[in-house]
């Protein structure tokens, strides 16, 4: 295998495990990433249930479809890599 | 020994109509609790979010829940949901239009059906609804329970009298009714938004 298309599918594979192991490691959210995390809280005098947001980031599904896609196009590139012919000993 | 009866029976009448007198509680709260939370479903996963630039004055009299009257104010622009980018569109022109309509309002204008049990008073809510510059009337089953001599103690000073008045109550409004992007859309956000509220107002006594 050609050092080039090695290096094609390593790289393809390591994007895909960085991103899934990023995107479980936060949380594994399966919605839409969020900028701010609603946090639940009471007021025990009033009993009301409030929402507070914590600041940190939680990846959702676009972040690891971009991480899959990204994965795919360094996988797809490497067929189109070909070996080389070995020169012929007639020419 | 008269004149010392009729001070005491005149000073008892006087500080219970005192007591009964209707009392205005204003829903900017100290704390900063009070929010008015909304979701809707979309293509993905339900779009939730709260409000908590909640203002206002409502009037209460726990004698007579019936003459409940004031408004509730919130800033548009205090709307957060917990992704940056849709809460970009969420206050922009397409969607909600903050900058040209800065408030929604909830405008009580009667209280009808009021039953109440121990502090809690059930009712429905008639009142006119503001959102994105469209007004429609709309009701509301509420929930008010007036805590009465509870304000010192929310606020960590005993020693502040003063009176609470939490107001609950859930509803729903069509999107498309009030200009938020009518009939577009509706495959990827819901055109319902379910609107709950769980407010505190604060009556302090000097």
């Amino acid at each position: 295998m050609p050092p080039a298309k090695r290096l094609l599918l390593v790289s393809g594979l390591f994007v895909l495990a960085a991103t899934a192991g990023y995107w479980a490691a936060k949380g594994a959210h399966t919605g839409w990433s969020q900028n701010r995390v609603p946090v639940s809280k009471t007021d025990e005098v009033t009993g009301i249930v409030f929402t507070t947001y914590a600041d940190r980031f939680v990846p959702g599904i676009e972040v690891l479809g971009a991480g899959g896609l990204a994965a795919t196009c360094l996988m797809v590139a490497a067929i189109f890599v070909r070996s080389k012919k070995p020169s012929s000993p007639h020419s | 020994m008269k004149k010392h009866i009729l001070t005491v029976i005149l000073s008892t009448s006087l500080a219970s109509v005192a007591h009964a007198a209707p009392t205005a509680f204003d829903f900017k709260d100290p704390k900063g609790v009070n929010a008015i939370q909304f979701s809707l479903d979309s293509m993905l996963e339900p779009i939730a979010g709260t409000a908590g630039g909640v203002a206002g004055t409502v009037t209460f009299d726990p004698a007579a829940p019936g003459a409940t009257h004031g408004k509730i104010v919130i800033a548009a622009k205090s709307l957060v949901v917990p992704n940056a980018t849709m809460n970009e569109h969420l206050v922009s022109p397409v969607w909600l239009d903050v900058a040209t309509n800065p408030e929604i309002v909830f405008e009580l204008v009667k209280l009808e059906g009021a039953t109440t049990a121990g502090n809690v008073t059930s009712a429905t809510a008639t009142g006119k609804f503001t959102l994105k510059g469209v007004t429609k009337e709309i009701k509301v089953p509420v929930k008010l329970t007036y805590l009465a001599d509870a304000f010192g103690k929310r606020i960590n000073k005993p020693e502040v009298k003063g009176d609470l008045l939490v107001i609950r109550g859930e509803f729903t409004v069509n999107r498309g009714e009030y200009g938020i992007q009518p009939g577009k859309n509706e495959d990827k956000v819901n055109t319902e938004v379910k609107i709950s509220l769980a407010i505190v107002g604060s009556a302090p006594k000097a």
